[in-house]
């Protein structure tokens, strides 16, 4: 049985989730069995409809509330024990970071994180991951009875089936965490930097905070999140947690386009794994174009309202 | 308090990627090494700030890696630490290395360790979580800030929908990325002490890799770029639209 860890953020299923959900089940084909999740805390969506995505049962823990690496991997380990796991699979965003690892050392199991592609088992078991920041893979062979694989956000593709997930409580006891959560801090109303489909980004080419609105009037438009580079989140144009790159978020969109950003190879390592990448920048010799899709040799400051406005058009709004 | 710093070499943020020994490999020839970026700017460099406020903090670093690494973990204790602990083994697999820290953590009773957020070669982000469970400790993850008052430590860590507040007593360990301090520059006087510093040198123990680095694949080369006129910008919306299908 593959089990996949489900995570809920403020008790809802997101994007992640569904991309784990299928990638589990398309695990589970290849080895011929069925893919089970487990869900912790409580879940103010449908567990049932994990069906959707080639899940038949949905484990659940409603006493896990409070979230710790060390109090959410024994209960995952218990039940992957228990039902007899041979693959657990996690999403490779920050809680799975948090817990994979440590439920690899207490099944004595190999962990390859950050895979961007279901597992080869035609010889042994071999699974694709992201390394040197984006810029190649590793192939890693798992050589450990059960396995543990987390899934980098954005690398699988959704796969919808009919069906609908069983969902039953899993008894297990849950320790008292050592940790106490004192305050959260919450950005609301905005799109998810990891979990959007399209995200444009400014870099210093904009010249300062007060022409951001080039971003955002865009990024409204298109349901987008917003992201820049590492000096415009150093020199407080922008919020930190928008930075992309080595050093900051690495994300993986459909579409990535970015604005006055010169595309140093230290940008390039958090946003390479976009499908498509949109670059306008005033420089031809610019290194991003290299790694663009698209793009406009241009002054952001003419082209981007005329993009606005035909954005807005094709939009109808 | 004794703090330890989980301290790993990368190629330079600018190296060329490539392979060798039918893609087995990284191509290292002529690369520079450096410290990993999050393990010196924010986990060292917050371990030193700690030590600046309360004297009796003491830094040791620890790096599992072979002689090649001597120079980045001078580097480490120039900008900071007081000792150093290589383990004398070169390995990709996590567990391999998480067990190597774990035992020479549990030989030196820290009470607090400190690693980066991720190698930015292996991109694993698993040796802290890895090393917690080991040592059966709780893990605070992707932290931003870290303070201590008395044994209680307060920490922010990033969660999906923004930031959270964890508090716990040490022992504990962390692994840092940006927010928790600011890159700094090693000064002559701490280049100099650094040569007088103690580096021991430890043979690894006797453990089993749970995986094995099979190859290495660079991705397939872009087509191109297709350049629309800065005359016509509402050319590449239509072409997003139609020809990429992007929105
Ligand atoms: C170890 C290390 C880690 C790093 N990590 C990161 C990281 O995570 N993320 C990151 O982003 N950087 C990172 N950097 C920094 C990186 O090397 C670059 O310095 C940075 O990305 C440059 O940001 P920028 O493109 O916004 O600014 P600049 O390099 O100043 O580029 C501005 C660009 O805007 C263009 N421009 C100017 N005016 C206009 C206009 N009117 N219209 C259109 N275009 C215009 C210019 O042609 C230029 O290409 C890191 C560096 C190091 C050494
Ligand atoms: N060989 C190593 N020696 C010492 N510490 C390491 C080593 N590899 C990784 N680390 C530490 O673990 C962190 C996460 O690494 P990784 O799990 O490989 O992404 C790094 O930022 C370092 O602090």
């Amino acid at each position: 049985m593959v089990l996949v860890y489900i995570d809920l953020v403020e008790g809802k299923l997101k994007k992640s989730a569904f991309e784990v959900a299928s990638y589990a089940a398309e695990t589970a084909k290849l080895l011929g069995t069925n893919a089970y999740a487990i869900v912790l805390g409580n879940s103010t969506d449908d567990l049932t409809s994990l069906g959707k995505y080639g899940i038949t049962k949905v484990h659940t823990v409603a006493a896990a509330t409070a979230f710790d690496a060390q109090v959410f991997t024994k209960v995952i380990a218990d039940a992957a024990t228990q039902l007899n796991a041979t693959v657990v699979i996690f999403s490779n965003n920050l809680n799975g970071k948090a817990i994979a690892p440590r439920l690899s050392v207490r099944l004595k199991a190999g962990f390859v994180s950050g895979a961007v592609a279901l597992p080869d088992v035609s010889n042994g078991f071999v699974v694709k991951k992201n390394v040197f920041s984006g810029k190649a893979f590793a192939n890693v062979a798992i050589r450990t009875g059960v396995k543990i694989i987390s899934l980098n956000p954005n690398s699988f593709n959704i796969v919808v089936v009919d069906g609908s997930a069983e969902v039953i409580a899993f008894a297990t006891p849950v320790d008292v965490s050592k940790i106490e959560i004192t305050a959260t801090n919450k950005v609301t109303g905005e799109v998810l930097l990891t979990e959007a489909e399209i995200v444009v980004s400014g870099g210093r080419g904009l010249k300062g905070p007060e022409n951001w609105g080039l971003v955002t009037d865009l990024a409204k438009l298109l349901g987008a999140a917003t992201a820049c580079s590492r000096p415009v989140a150093d020199i407080h144009w922008r919020p930190h947690h928008e930075h992309v790159g080595q050093t900051g978020i690495a994300i993986a969109p459909n579409l990535y386009i970015a604005i006055g950003i010169s595309g140093a190879i230290q940008h390039l390592a958090g946003v390479n794994r976009s499908k498509t990448i949109v670059v306008i920048n005033k420089d031809p010799e610019a290194p991003f174009f290299k790694a663009a899709d698209y793009g406009i040799v241009g002054d952001a400051f003419e082209v981007m309202p005329k993009i606005i406005d035909a954005v807005r058009k094709l939009k109808g709004a | 308090m004794k703090i330890l710093v989980c301290i790993s070499k990368t190629p330079d943020t600018t190296a060329k990627i490539a392979f060798a020994d039918n893609n087995t490999k990284f191509a290292s020839d002529g690369v520079q090494w450096i410290i990993n970026p999050y393990d010196e700017w924010y986990a060292l460099v917050r371990a030193i700030e700690l030590k600046e406020v309360d004297a009796t903090t003491s830094i040791s670093l620890v790096t599992v890696g072979g002689a090649e690494a001597d120079p980045i973990i001078r580097k480490a204790l120039a900008l900071g630490g007081d000792d150093a602990i290589r383990i004398n083994a070169d390995s990709h697999d996590s567990y391999y290395i998480a067990s190597q820290i774990a035992a020479v953590a549990k030989e030196g009773g820290y009470d607090l360790i400190f690693t980066g957020k991720e190698t930015i070669d292996y991109n694993g982000s698993s040796i802290g979580g890895m090393v917690a469970e080991l040592l059966d400790l709780p893990y605070i993850s992707l932290a931003t800030k870290f303070d201590i008052a008395g044994t209680t430590a307060t920490v922010v860590r990033e969660i999906e929908a923004g930031k959270e507040t964890n508090q716990a007593n040490l022992p504990l360990v962390v692994s840092c990325q940006k927010g928790m301090a600011e890159q700094r520059i090693p000064n002559m006087k701490g280049i100099m002490g650094a040569r007088t510093k103690p580096l021991k040198v430890v043979e690894p123990i006797t453990i089993d890799a749970l995986t094995t680095l099979a190859s290495f694949d660079l991705p397939l080369a872009k087509a191109g770029v297709k350049l629309v006129s800065a005359d016509t910008p509402e050319e590449l919306v239509r072409l997003l639209h139609e020809e990429a299908k992007v929105f």
